[in-house]
């Protein structure tokens, strides 16, 4: 495995990282509002959250950091090419990290309200935009042969790629969900598993449009010895089980099959790419493709990061799964809980 | 306007903005920790009940700081790609690091501090106020290794029309890393510490909770003191170093035109033009910009005509002088707020060692005033900074104007812009009354946080959850 290899690896495993943690931070972030009947129960909603959404956030950031370092001409390409898209993630991104924190600070009703709201678009616009990121890059898109993305509106708002907003937007409402079951307690739980089960059907109709689109709009399927097609397979398998674990009301096992789904449709995107990193649609024999060869950092660079990364991860993983193991005990919403 | 123009102001007024929140972020969460281990130590309740007062302003203060910095990572890619192609080796390394090393460690261990008061042992609870401050201080030192790399390049080659790393170790010893990350930290330090020593002679003015106020100042005003006296001192040191490697920097700040001479004399202020080149009007101190610059009493200080000359034998044709006023009053603000402030340190901890603090109106009303000087001190040093390094981007090796994203267009930019402004602006105004609320509730007020039942419960089990839960 080459160093490009391993940071390619890294790079997309914080994506992928990033989405299965933050998919629930989202998916509680769209339901407090409408689940929580009451403040006490939004509380509860939001407090499930409390200690770790900020790290999952700090994943992109790593993610985005990495990229910067290892592969500097995917991070230029990709961030000026998508230039709106990105504008908007950023303001729901600090929208909603402050909504957190300011939402309790003020006993009113009106206050609590807007922040709510602050909190609900915040957490539907991200998975919205990078499933809608994600999709275009799969697609293709116009980059010239210096590396510039012109993209027009429509290169990255179209019927594929906004269906692939849709899914990952309703993947992350079912994961927020099944998170909240194993983190709440009484009729907020019971109400959130209902809508999960009740999600179930709608998911699977995404799921299996949105791949037919990327069959007929992609090669995702068809590279690597079409191995996309059997890491679809494990996720029907995975998406059956989930069914039965929903219906059967074993909230864990649900959980974590939700968070597999998120995981493998994530990671074929990435695995799909690779050695791309973004397609070039401009020119029909692909050579002005962004890889993890011409856009790499030099070979001194990446050995240094491998280094410090390498160095520093048990300790980053370490810590936080201490941070889960620290607060593993659910929410009670029906006793005091100020913060 | 142009995408360069439309670029910069984006950059300026997004990073200037984040800039408010970050020293006060390092400076209280330093503070915290230290009365939080005064209250493990001495086991003093009124210390718990000012790391968490104290605490309570710095979370508000902090989030603001975390989702404004989100944008930093992200604007280098979005507007100015060009430079990031061309330094991303060099330049994304101490961010990815800055990230991983200092991001996660702060936004987990903070999540430990606010959730966990009832969960945690007394220490550990500590430890992880202080594993914060840790994070915030390595945050700025990687993210000053960039900037310093940005002000001085080192450890790197032009290859292939980009630079590459060829030393980390010698990014890691930049000299301009080691007199601009002191600098900077205890500007932070002085930050945080003016901050609670001007709230608490707001208490001790209006005669609340004074016990509290009191042990609040003291703390702090040590922190002050030492601060204010390290900024000054890391300051000279820094001048020191710029007279060495952006001479062009350091003549624009004292508006020098033609070379010194030796000894040099400073320029207290000046009425200066640009246009013709020359100051209509100076006042000066003999001897002083000699010793500012080399630390003796002789030595002639390069001016800006003498330099522009020289670089463009060096670099070609082109305007190497940055906006004269800006860089000269810039500096003249960070550097006499950065006097008061060691002047204010040291008269704050005399009054206090005296036990006159009470007495003292004056100066307590001073120190409301000067809970404004270290923000405007640290956002004068950066547009010094930053600005007496134009036209680089890159000294020596890129100019601004060629490191924006060709693919991004003005109205792209426009709106980006607006938006980001009014968001900012929002939060601005809910910061500061959110601010003014908390202090005027007081530390009495009880910051409770979440208190659960203490059944451990296994979320992979529905039948063990319900028996309990009956």
């Amino acid at each position: 495995m080459s160093l490009n290899d391993l940071w390619f690896t890294l790079v997309s495993t914080l994506f992928v990282g990033f989405i299965f943690l933050e998919g629930f931070d989202f998916g509680i972030g769209m339901i407090s509002r409408f689940l929580g009947k009451n403040d006490l129960e939004r509380r509860a909603f939001i407090n499930t959250i409390g200690p770790f959404w900020d790290a999952n956030e700090v994943w992109l950031i790593t993610g985005i950091g990495g990229m910067f370092a290892a592969f500097p001409d995917w991070y230029a390409t990709l961030l000026s090419g998508f230039y709106i898209p990105f504008v908007l993630i950023l303001l729901s991104l600090i929208g909603r990290g402050v909504a957190f924190e300011f939402r309790g600070k003020v006993e009113s009703k009106v206050w609590r309200n807007i922040w709510d709201w602050v909190i609900f678009f915040g957490s539907c616009f991200p998975p919205m935009l990078f499933g809608i990121i994600f999709s275009a890059i799969i697609k293709g898109l116009p980059i010239d042969r210096n590396m510039v993305m012109h993209a027009s509106l429509s290169d990255i708002f179209n019927v594929y790629t906004v269906m692939g907003g849709i899914t990952l937007t309703m993947l992350c409402l079912w994961h927020g969900l099944n998170f909240a079951t194993i983190r709440t307690m009484h009729e907020i739980r019971d109400r959130s598993r209902n809508v999960a089960k009740k999600l179930l059907p709608i998911n699977a109709l995404l799921i299996i449009v949105f791949s037919i689109m990327t069959l007929n709009t992609t090669d995702l399927f068809y590279v690597h010895n079409h191995i996309i097609v059997y890491v679809f397979f494990i996720g029907v398998i995975v998406y059956l089980l989930a069914l039965i674990f929903q219906v059967k009301e074993k909230d864990g096992w649900a959980f974590t099959m939700s968070g597999l789904i998120l995981i493998l449709s994530t990671a074929s995107i990435f695995i799909g790419l690779f050695p791309r990193l973004l397609i070039s649609s401009t020119d029909s024999n692909f050579n002005f493709n962004l890889t993890i060869f011409n856009a790499a950092s030099s070979h001194y660079s990446l050995r240094i990061m491998s280094f410090v990364g390498i160095g520093l991860l048990p300790f980053v993983l370490g810590y936080q799964i201490w941070s889960y193991y620290v607060f593993r005990k659910r929410v009670n919403h029906k006793k005091n809980m100020e913060y | 306007m142009n995408i360069v123009t439309l670029s910069r102001i984006q950059f300026a007024s997004t990073t200037l903005f984040h800039f408010i929140f970050v020293p006060l972020s390092i400076g209280l969460a330093f503070l915290v920790a230290i009365m939080e281990t005064l209250y493990v130590i001495k086991k003093d309740e009124q210390y718990k009940k000012m790391a968490k007062f104290w605490g309570h302003l710095f979370l508000i203060n902090f989030a603001v700081g975390v989702v404004t910095g989100i944008l930093q990572e992200f604007q280098f890619g979005m507007n100015w790609s060009k430079y990031s192609r061309f330094v991303g080796d060099v330049f994304g390394t101490p961010l990815a690091i800055e990230a991983l090393l200092a991001f996660f460690m702060e936004s987990t261990f903070l999540g430990f501090w606010v959730f966990g008061w009832d969960r945690l042992p007394k220490w550990v609870h500590c430890l992880c106020i202080w594993l914060v401050s840790i994070g915030t201080i390595c945050s700025a030192f990687f993210i000053l290794v960039a900037n310093s790399f940005m002000q001085h390049p080192v450890g790197m080659k032009l290859e292939n029309g980009r630079l590459v790393m060829k030393s980390f170790s010698k990014l890691l010893e930049n000299g301009q890393l080691w007199v601009e990350f002191p600098h900077t930290v205890f500007g932070s330090f002085a930050t945080g510490a003016f901050f609670i020593t001007g709230v608490s002679a707001i208490m001790l003015l209006k005669k609340k909770n004074v016990e509290f106020a009191k042990k609040s100042f003291k703390v702090a005003i040590i922190v002050g003191m030492f601060s204010g006296v390290w900024i000054a001192a890391s300051g000279h040191e820094q001048a020191l170093y710029l007279v060495k490697t952006q001479p062009m920097k350091m003549a624009a700040s004292e508006a020098l035109w033609e070379n010194s001479g030796s000894p040099g004399a400073w320029t207290v202020v000046a009425n200066i033009n640009p246009e013709k080149k020359q100051n209509t009007m100076e006042v000066k101190i003999p001897y002083l910009l000699s010793f500012l610059s080399y630390g003796k009493l002789s030595g002639d200080v390069e001016g800006m005509n003498h330099l522009q000359k020289q670089y463009t034998k060096k670099y070609g044709q082109g305007n190497y002088i940055p906006p004269v006023r800006t860089a000269f009053w810039s500096f003249r603000i960070m550097a006499g707020l950065g006097g008061l402030l060691s002047i204010l340190g040291i008269w704050g901890y005399y009054l206090n060692h005296r036990k006159k603090l009470l007495e003292s109106k004056l100066f307590l009303r001073i120190m409301i005033a000067a809970i404004s000087f270290p923000f405007i001190g640290s956002s004068a040093g950066w547009i010094m900074t930053e600005i007496g390094r134009q036209p680089w981007v890159v000294f020596g090796y890129m100019k601004t104007k060629d490191a924006v994203s060709p693919g991004v267009t003005a109205n792209e930019l426009l709106f980006s812009i607006i938006a980001f402004s009014c968001f900012y602006t929002i939060l601005a105004i809910v910061m500061v009354y959110l601010f003014i609320r908390e202090i005027k509730k007081g530390p009495e007020h009880g910051h409770n946080h979440e208190s659960n039942t203490n059944i451990s419960l296994d979320p992979y089990s529905k039948e063990e959850y319900n028996v309990v839960s009956q």
